[in-house]
């Protein structure tokens, strides 16, 4: 696939009501975007797409004036603007409609609409003029909602209309709508998308950005798409298939996916009938994954592949019981094992290494020494500290072994690099000696000599005989590793791959398309209502 | 070797927490000096060591109980206001036991009677441990319920009535001698013991993991309720022996006076030394300075002779001087000789001491007073 300069491709031939060029934003360690372009035209929906963490959270906030750019102009009209906040974006046309609706429930919906523009008359607030002046826009919106009713007195996905209301008040030439439908359903979608097209066809340029790829084909005009914080490319939709937009989002050109050899080909497939070390029936947990089977054999990767927001976490902290399941089992060397908490799964042999590092992986404020232990710490309990001489050899081991850098055990990992941090929460996991290393994410956000270090890593432990369950976004990564891949879409497992066989492309396919039933995959699958 | 050594010391003492709390500490004591020549003298009376130092620990001994047990509170990122109340719980319990005994002379009488105190509050720090760690309920308002109802148990208790003792035995705890008075020798053990107990075992390094990241620590297998729990019934079993401390003192138990704000002297003493109320890393050294500049700070206000009026607002600037003294932007602002930049707030990384930033901006009196007992300092350390 081809990069489209998509200049003559839509509809408008008009002016760009905005056009960003060269932005780069820098937050320590991190270079969250690298000279993106986005160009928006009036009169046209554009989709912002990429993965979690490629940058269009970051763009928006740069275009609405929360961040500040590093470099990088932004011109509004083709007059160049610099905003200093969110109102000052506002004021000049700019408005953003968040995931999580942010108005005042206990107010009516009229006051919401004109919240801090509320019409006046002898000192006091117009409440007459009010209710008329938002009963002109809903109607114009084609929304039956009468403007004294309380705001909370109706469903999210009509406040979060009303929320579009207030922006269409203040006639805003660029609206951006966050994630908009994702806690809607099907009718409420349709109801929203009316209302986008008929905004679209007044001449605002709306700026859409959601996880749904249905719902992106079926509403936008353009795309733009990120990837690792720079511009992938810009694509007319109509243009675009849905492999081509998955492949863009991951990042692998497809005749290249053919081609990616995989690393770790020879190493050895286990043998079937071997009793596989962890055997899953039916776990599940309502609203995070449906039950699913899985069996993973010692010295196995098995690889999970899914866009965001398909399960891929969810099933780890279930193994993981991190969260409980309410339904299935799980056999660890065909003997049951209850999970109760991570110190169940912990004390089985099963490790997980989160996706959230600093929330739920780094204890900043300790040294790399005292985070590395940890694990292996609280597995012995308080009362029998690791020694001194055993706690410096292990520490010592490892930072020489995994190349952490600073390598001062004293250090705080919380000033450490993003893949430093990762290598030592690998370490504190590697110390526990696990059977089963559940790896979600691993090579996020890090940069790419330690990607390689750490994938590296994963399949010398697999060689030695762990069990190793591989998630990451970067699929070329998955099907390069693992001896299995298990594909997840909506929260379901849907295809069982051996990795012997299976390429970048087939995986692709099965989570673009869902279509499942010309796939060689596993007999647990489950077919999509 | 007399080249090398004073630079690494001068640079570790740099990168101490501790150095800026107890130089404070050796400057108030040398502002009592100043006032009061015979302040360091020490006199051995009937085989007691008696002074103005012996009076500041005896005094401090209860705050300092109380203070490490808020320490290791504090360190898993919680608070307990509910210690006063437990002081006067303790104090109601043993004293009105005693006065109701068959012998209330006797010894075995203070022993049922304190052991009776001692049981309660552990049941009362497991109250406190149970809605912060079972039911998730913030610490703050958590122990807030404990904060007011306590007193009113101490009040029931005692029928609102001031229960006086005589019982030598139980007059030991707060009044007695072994050359150094007793309290003081109760609260030094439970320092060493804690010491001891957190840092020769991983337990400290436990408790500092479940304040800095509780839900890493969970998956990693720390058994943070359990952690969690168990630093409230510590804290509310120092409280505990410190009401037993200052009931012993008076041979009275006063539910309504017993401990009153103690709960604020133990908070303040911890934060002075150096511990964060954001949780983690904790100083029972630090707190231990702590401790002793708050209650050097009240005898000097007496010994000064400073009016009585204006009490408060001594303590209050000499606090704010200590505190700005800890605050890194604070100290980069004295040398450069201006105001902070502003730092831009990192979401998730709780600074060591998030408070203290905003007092950076307060002028006047605050710099002066930092700059004299820095001074002050230098001097103490030439001598």
């Amino acid at each position: 696939m081809t990069q489209t300069q998509a200049d003559d491709l839509r509809p408008t031939t008009a002016e760009p009501v905005v056009l960003m060029r060269g932005i780069s934003i820098e937050f320590p360690g991190v270079k969250a975007l690298q000279d993106v372009d986005l160009t928006l035209r009036p009169g046209e929906v554009h989709a912002l797409m990429g993965e979690n963490g490629a940058g269009k959270s970051t763009l928006i906030k740069a275009l609405t004036g929360v961040y500040t750019p590093d470099a990088g102009t932004t011109t509004l009209n083709g007059v160049q603007v610099a905003f200093h906040g969110p109102a000052a974006a506002q004021s000049a046309g700019i408005s953003t409609v968040y995931q999580e609706v942010n108005l005042c429930s206990n107010l009516s919906v009229a006051e919401n609409i004109l919240l801090g523009r509320e019409p006046r008359r002898l000192g006091g607030i117009d409440g007459r003029a009010m209710r008329a002046r938002s009963a002109e826009v809903l109607a114009r919106m084609g929304l039956d909602v009468d403007p004294a009713s309380i705001l909370s007195s109706h469903p999210i996905a009509i406040q979060q209309l009303v929320a579009i209301a207030r922006a269409v008040e203040i006639d805003s030439r660029v609206l951006i709508l966050d994630e908009p439908t994702s806690s809607l359903d099907a009718d409420e979608v349709a109801e929203l998308f009316r209302v986008i097209r008929s905004l679209r066809d007044e001449g605002v340029a709306i700026v859409f950005v959601s996880h749904f790829l249905e719902q992106v084909f079926e509403i936008s005009d353009r795309m733009t798409v990120l990837r690792n914080g720079r511009v992938v490319g810009e694509y007319a939709t109509a243009e675009l298939t849905r492999l081509e937009l998955v492949s863009a989002m991951l990042g692998r050109e497809m005749d290249l996916l053919e081609e990616i050899e995989r690393a770790v080909a020879e190493s050895a497939p286990s043998d079937a009938t071997d009793t596989p070390l962890v055997r899953v029936t039916g776990l599940g947990r309502t609203g995070a994954i449906e039950p699913f089977d899985l069996t993973i054999r010692a010295g196995e990767v098995v690889g999970l592949a899914g866009l965001l927001g398909s399960g891929r976490t969810e099933l780890a902290r279930l193994l993981f019981a991190a969260d409980r399941a309410d339904a299935g089992h799980v056999e660890v060397d065909g003997r049951p094992l209850r999970l109760r908490g991570p110190r169940s799964a912990i004390a089985a042999g099963i490790a997980f290494c989160s996706e959230d590092r600093k929330g739920e992986g780094l204890v900043a404020d300790l040294s790399i020494r005292d985070n590395l232990v940890l694990a292996m710490q609280a597995a012995r309990g308080w009362a029998r500290p690791i020694p001194r001489r055993t706690k410096d050899e292990l520490v010592e081991k490892y930072i020489e072994a995994l190349d952490i850098r600073p390598g001062n055990p004293d250090a705080l990992i919380g000033n450490l690099s993003g893949g430093n941090q990762q290598k030592v929460l690998l370490a504190r996991w590697l110390v526990t000696e696990p059977r089963l290393l559940i790896l979600d994410e691993p090579t996020r956000g890090i940069d790419v000599g330690a990607k390689a270090q750490i994938q590296k890593l994963v399949a010398d432990l697999a060689a030695g005989g762990m069990a190793v369950l591989y998630i990451s976004a970067e699929l070329e990564e998955v099907v390069r590793l693992s001896d299995r891949v298990v594909v997840l879409r909506d929260h379901r497992k849907i295809a069982e791959l051996d990795g012997r066989d299976v390429s970048v492309s087939d995986v692709m396919a099965l989570i673009a398309s869902g279509d499942q039933a010309d796939h060689r995959s596993g007999g647990t699958e489950r077919k999509a209502s | 070797m007399s080249t090398a050594t004073p630079v690494t010391f001068a640079a570790r003492a740099r990168q101490s927490r501790l150095t800026w709390p107890l130089l404070a500490l050796v400057a108030l004591l040398l502002v009592n000096v100043v006032v009061t020549p015979s302040f360091f003298s020490l006199r051995i009376q009937d085989g007691h060591l008696y002074g103005s130092l012996i009076d500041i620990l005896k005094n401090g001994a209860p705050t300092l109980l109380i203070a490490l047990g808020m320490t290791l509170v504090i360190a898993t990122r919680g608070i307990d206001l509910s210690v006063g109340a437990i002081v006067a719980i303790s104090g109601a319990v043993t004293c009105t036991y005693i006065a109701g005994a068959p012998d209330p002379t006797s010894a075995s009488a203070a022993i049922i009677g304190l052991s009776m105190a001692l049981g309660l509050c552990v049941l009362l720090g497991l109250w406190n441990g149970f809605l912060v760690s079972v039911l998730g309920i913030q610490p703050i308002i958590a122990t807030l319920v404990l904060m007011t109802a306590g007193r009113g148990i101490a009040m029931l208790v005692t029928d609102g009535q001031i229960i006086t003792v005589t019982n030598p035995a139980y007059r030991q705890i707060g009044a007695g001698f072994l050359v150094l008075p007793i309290s003081i020798l109760i609260s030094l053990a439970v320092l060493a013991a804690v010491a001891v107990v957190t840092r020769r075992t991983a337990l400290g390094m436990l408790i500092e993991s479940v304040g800095v990241n509780p839900e890493a620590s969970r998956l990693a297998g720390v058994q943070a309720r359990t952690i969690i729990w168990t630093v409230y019934v510590f804290a509310a079993l120092c409280a505990g022996v410190a009401g037993l401390m200052i009931s012993s003192n008076v041979s009275a138990a006063d539910a309504n006076n017993a401990g009153l704000w103690i709960e604020m002297d133990a908070i303040l003493a911890v934060v002075i030394g150096g511990t964060s109320l954001a949780g983690g890393r904790y100083s029972l050294t630090g707190t231990l300075v702590g401790a002793l500049i708050i209650q050097t700070l009240t005898t000097t206000v007496y010994t000064a002779g400073i009016a009585p009026e204006i009490t408060l607002l001594f303590k209050a600037v000499v606090v704010i001087a200590v505190c700005l003294l800890q605050s890194p932007r604070a100290r980069a602002a004295l040398r450069r000789g201006k105001t902070p930049p502003p730092v831009v707030p990192d979401a998730g990384t709780p600074s060591a001491a998030p408070d203290l930033g905003v007092l950076a901006d307060v002028p006047g009196p605050v710099a002066p007073a930092s700059t004299s007992s820095s001074h002050s300092a230098q001097k103490a350390g030439q001598r």
